[in-house]
């Protein structure tokens, strides 16, 4: 059996065995059998009603947010680039609460006008980011992007305080939701971004191959024969659809695109054809488990999942840049 | 195959490479040179298309380059990029395995038999197989540039463009990857355009050259037509010499460094000899430019010590030249530093004379025996075996001696040499006629390179009487001594 085939198998049996973890443990301890023997309706109910849409949904965004974070490093060259250094999940949040703040809703998108905003305000965000680091620095070194990513996200988080700020009760409720947190969702919410979640993953596969080459550079990628502008451009907007839909409904969950892949990477190496489904499957994973932690650790009551992200996260960028930085100065 | 128009471009509006135009043929090695910043990196890049070009066309098997898709391209056209460094490693087969890209369509095209068989093939001929799971990053400049040759190889383009293919590499994996991409190009006559910082390189490994200066084609042409000491001293305004190949028919150039004025005394005299009946010793303070039949360090090079070895008349070694190394290790002389020679003569009866002339001096040597004296117009007659030779005769010049007149010192000496046989009257034993010599005599010409330059050493020229009189001179003093001491002189 090869390499890949083993990263699969053990990456679909860590998903399942957390899917499981998820819906079993909690307040009530939910036996394996629910799942085909309805006959507890109290268990039944926890389990279909409360506890799977919610695990569903930490793995829908996990895995978005990994598979967005494994597109953007490959794409930029960059190990430290994921959906939240970039400040683009700052962007989502900002078009998420203005949906909000103006009660917009776009008859024809309906439910979907939410995660479209979110959506818009991510692309909005990388464009305006990538397009200031290049005024800022042609080569795009890895600190240029991230120091802009913070730059614009500072900026945004002061935009969303303000917003908050100005609004009445109902919209406080957003700060718990900003500070990411996939709790108390329901199913409708899973059904809103599961359509982006499916495009945007689709586009950034597509481009698995291209990502591989542009990882030499995008010089060497157009000598190898690859249509940079386009395929770029269909990785952005892929990411982007994926940042845009988790932060829609999870608001910003740091670190997950930053962790998962390079725990992959590091567990089953670089190339993007398994790359990227292996770090959708173990980013929903993850995102699972971080969230089981985050409603358990201090129960009865609950942590924003993005606090557990953000604990495992920051070292682990600390570490990244550190390893850079000393491979750079060798 | 490849045809470059008018070729204009360069960066934010700024033109580095100013209307280019040249062909290059299917099968042909074309290597551009030129200084740092003569826009040569530009050319490739208009090239292979990374940048746009302002006017000008590039046409490939006759369609304009930009009538290709990326991926179409990429078929017609590898390109092998410079060595650096990545954020993230591939393993060598997956980068290799990249090479197929322009091959492969479709949204879920997957790998098929024939890239798998290019990918090995590509490998097999780089010589990269045995680490094809390793990742990239954990291996040498060499082995990377290796997989990126073979990763250019496994696209199957029939052009391959290289941007300084051997940068930071050293030597004996400079030469290897070279010699690869020579023998691809070879074997399925790929058409390959390189850029070269190392003049030498380009001229050894390419058919034809392009030398470009300020973005403009200087020269284009055989590499014996565009390395010239000239063009190449205008271009890169380098100080250099030309020469040879050894070995190949191809131009060489050499950095020239300016001369610093030596402490060391530079003039050779008849007191730098030290005599004894085992050898003759020079020593100089200076390294001499020496061209010799020695035994040790003979042909053309630079020597600071110089021994005429005695030995028996019937010395028979197995290996001439290292039973001539050992003693000359036994006698703690430097054996980079050293010419030694051998003769059957008496070297304590070694004639030495300085002669003075316009330009310097000349200092000459000659040990002369009459054992093994031979006529060369009668030699045919003789089937003798290989004997130690007697005379030989070392000249030493105080001045700069150009090629042409190391050559004509040999003609020269070897005249004055064979007059003084004749009115020595010195029979070839065997045929009994005049001799013009003897069986292996050696000649020894050393300069110190200093002083006017002396283009000729004819017997008219300066240079030339000085040593015709010498070694005239000398060797009948030689071949007087050598009579007395068997006491022919009557």
């Amino acid at each position: 059996m090869n390499k890949s085939s083993v990263a699969y198998i053990v990456s679909a049996a860590t998903l399942v065995v957390a899917v499981w973890l998820g819906v079993s443990i909690g307040t009530v301890k939910i036996p394996i059998q629910t799942l085909w023997d309805g006959t507890d309706q109290k268990l039944t109910n926890i389990l279909w009603k409360i506890r799977m849409p919610r695990v569903v949904l930490a793995g829908l965004v996990g895995a978005s947010l990994a598979i967005a974070g494994a597109a953007f490093q490959g794409l930029l060259k960059n190990p430290l680039a994921d959906p939240y250094t970039l400040g683009v999940s700052s962007g989502a949040s900002v078009g998420a609460v203005m949906t909000l703040f103006f009660s917009i809703s776009i008859p024809f998108l309906g439910s979907f006008t939410l995660p479209v905003f979110s959506m818009i305000g991510a692309a909005l965000t990388m464009f305006l980011v990538l397009g200031f680091a290049r005024l800022v620095d042609r080569a795009m070194r890895m600190e240029t992007i991230i120091l802009t990513g913070i730059i614009f996200g500072a900026f945004l988080g002061s935009v969303l305080s303000l917003m908050i700020a100005l609004t009445g009760e109902e919209l406080r409720q957003v700060i718990g939701w900003l500070l990411g947190s996939v709790s108390m969702r329901g199913w409708s919410y899973t059904m809103m971004i599961l359509p982006f979640v499916c495009i945007g993953s689709m586009l950034l596969w597509l481009n698995r191959r291209e990502l591989n080459a542009m990882l030499f550079g995008e010089e060497r990628a157009i000598h190898l024969g690859v249509n940079v502008k386009q395929r770029k451009f269909m990785i952005l907007i892929g990411g982007s659809i994926l940042t845009g839909s988790a932060v829609a409904v999870s608001g910003t969950i740091g670190f997950v695109g930053l962790v998962v892949p390079h725990m992959t990477r590091l567990m089953w190496g670089a190339d993007h054809r398994h790359l990227l489904t292996l770090s959708f499957m173990n980013g929903a994973s993850l995102l699972i488990i971080c969230d089981l932690v985050a409603r358990t650790i201090i129960s009865p009551s609950e942590l924003p999942v993005g606090v557990i992200t953000a604990f495992i996260g920051a070292p682990v960028f600390a570490y990244i840049f550190y390893r850079q930085r000393r491979r750079g100065a060798m | 195959m490849l045809k470059v128009q008018n070729l204009s471009g360069g960066y934010d509006g700024k033109p580095i490479v100013k209307s280019v135009s040249f062909e290059v043929k299917k099968g042909e090695i074309l290597g551009i040179l030129g200084p740092n910043g003569s826009g040569k990196s530009t050319l490739l890049k208009l090239i292979s298309g990374i940048l746009k070009p302002t006017t000008g066309q590039v046409e490939i098997d006759g369609l304009l380059s930009t009538a290709y898709s990326a991926k179409a391209f990429a078929r017609k056209v590898a390109v092998l990029p410079q060595l650096h460094a990545h954020a993230f490693s591939h393993s060598v087969w997956e980068t290799v395995a990249l090479g197929r890209y322009p091959h492969q369509s479709g949204l879920f095209s997957s790998w098929s038999a024939e890239d798998e068989r290019a990918v090995r093939a590509a490998m097999e001929s780089s010589g990269i197989t045995h680490y094809e799971n390793q990742p990239i990053e954990l291996l040498s400049g060499g082995e990377q540039q290796r997989v990126f040759v073979a990763q250019a190889i496994a696209q199957e383009a029939p052009i391959l463009l290289l941007d300084e293919p051997t940068n930071h590499l050293d030597i004996a994996h400079q030469q290897q990857l070279l010699n690869m991409i020579q023998k691809e190009a070879c074997e399925k006559d790929l058409t390959v355009i390189s850029i070269f910082h190392d003049i030498n390189l380009a001229a050894l490994y390419c058919d034809r050259l392009l030398l470009m200066n300020n973005g403009e084609v200087e020269q284009i042409g055989k590499p014996q037509e565009v390395i010239q000491e000239q063009a190449i001293e205008f271009v890169y305004e380098a100080n250099v010499k030309m020469q040879a190949h050894p070995a190949r028919p191809k131009p060489q150039i050499t950095l020239m460094s300016p001369e610093m004025n030596s402490k060391e005394k530079s003039i050779v005299t008849k007191q730098d000899f030290t005599i004894s009946n085992q050898q003759v010793v020079l020593q100089t303070h200076i390294p001499l430019k020496t061209l010799s039949s020695a035994v040790h360090n003979a042909g053309i090079g630079w020597y600071k010590t110089f021994i005429n070895r005695h030995v028996d008349q019937h010395y028979n070694a197995s290996d001439v030249p290292s039973e001539m190394a050992n003693y000359l290790k036994e006698h703690s002389f430097s054996l980079s530093e050293t010419v030694g020679m051998m003769t059957a003569a008496l070297t304590e009866n070694v004639e030495i004379e300085t002669y003075e002339a316009s330009f310097g001096s000349v200092v000459i040597a000659v040990t002369a025996g009459l054992g093994n004296a031979v006529d060369v117009s009668e030699v045919y007659k003789r089937n003798d075996d290989f004997t130690i030779g007697t005379v030989n005769t070392w000249i030493i010049i105080n001045g700069y001696l150009q090629e042409e007149a190391f050559i004509q010192a040999v003609v020269t000496a070897t005249e004055a040499k064979t007059k003084a046989f004749q009115v020595e009257n010195v029979k070839d034993p065997i045929t009994d006629t005049i001799a013009t010599g003897t069986s292996t005599d050696s000649i020894l010409i050393a300069a110190t390179q200093k002083g006017e330059s002396l283009p000729y050493a004819g017997p008219i020229t300066p240079l030339g009487k000085r040593i015709a009189e010498g070694v005239y001179e000398c060797t009948i003093r030689a071949i007087r001594t050598y009579k007395k001491n068997r006491g022919e002189m009557t």
